[in-house]
């Protein structure tokens, strides 16, 4: 139970098992069909890096707090991006995994995920960054579990006002 | 999909929805004091909420708080908008806030 409100929380029901859904969130082959195309690497030791690598080059840094497979999963959050973003006190995100029992007519058993992000300091510029990101990550993660199927996501057709973006469109 | 769309369908669960949009993670009764309905009423539409997994609620401390959870929602963004589509939606989304904003200061004014 935090002790500080949390900043957002979201939930995702999804017919998998926590087993399965624990590889998806550890396994760089699994985080890279929904995740921006990032590979999440660590030793899954408390107190170690987590890394996630876009194209082989570093795009987050983050350390591991809680490493419970297959319930419970936290670590720090800092972004890469610009200076101001770069020097901000990590924040944290926590997984819990829940399974909900079977479902009638469901094909799968049903698991709970439910992803905690807080600690952000006082005016944070992260904060605001990170809230268009996560329901977009998740709605993927449920997508490739239930279908086997990821949608088709870079993060640059999640980043939708960038002229890029436009001309390809156009 | 279903509890989604049904629970979408009522304009004081989607006045509660704004609340929490606007500010997420409240208690009940700043939900009452922000909301024209008694108590009762907005239990109710919670509870409507958080079936549809819309609402999802965190214990902290001495307190139920109360947060929009807008996954089901990506995942009926991701069923019908193709990716695309987005960036023209998206622009589209701007113009519309742009001029009607406009016209409201407009209004203002003129009065």
């Amino acid at each position: 139970m935090p002790m500080q409100k949390p900043s957002f929380v979201y939930v995702s029901y999804i017919h998998t098992t926590p087993e399965k859904l624990w590889a998806a969130l550890t396994q760089p082959e699994f985080t890279r069909k929904y995740w921006f195309d990032c590979g999440i690497e660590s030793d899954w030791k408390v107190g170690s890096p987590v890394r996630f690598r876009r194209d082989g080059e570093l795009a987050m840094d983050q350390v591991l707090l809680e490493c419970t497979p297959p319930r419970r999963l936290a670590y720090t959050w800092s972004m890469c991006g610009d200076a101001e973003a770069k020097s901000e006190r990590p924040s944290r995100v926590t997984f819990e995994l829940e399974p909900v029992g079977d479902q009638a007519g469901a094909s799968a058993p049903v698991v709970k995920l439910t992803v905690t992000h807080d600690d952000f300091p006082a005016g944070s510029v992260v904060f605001p960054r990170i809230s268009q990101g996560w329901p977009v990550v998740l709605s993927n993660l449920k997508t490739l579990l239930e279908s086997g199927q990821p949608m088709v996501t870079t993060w640059e057709s999640c980043a939708a006002t960038t002229k890029d973006e436009a001309v390809v469109a156009a | 999909m279903n509890a989604v769309f049904k629970a979408l369908a009522d304009e004081s669960r989607r006045k509660l929805l704004d609340e929490l949009h606007r500010d997420n993670g409240q208690t009940l009764t700043r939900l009452c004091g922000l909301l024209d309905m008694t108590r009762q009423a907005v239990t109710k539409h919670l509870a409507v909420l958080e079936a549809a997994n819309l609402v999802t609620t965190v214990r902290c401390g001495r307190e139920k708080l109360h947060y929009l959870n807008p996954v089901p929602l990506q995942e009926i963004y991701d069923r019908w908008i193709g990716k695309y589509e987005r960036p023209r939606l998206s622009a589209l989304g701007d113009l519309k806030k742009d001029l009607e904003s406009e016209n409201l200061t407009k209004t203002k004014t003129n009065h």
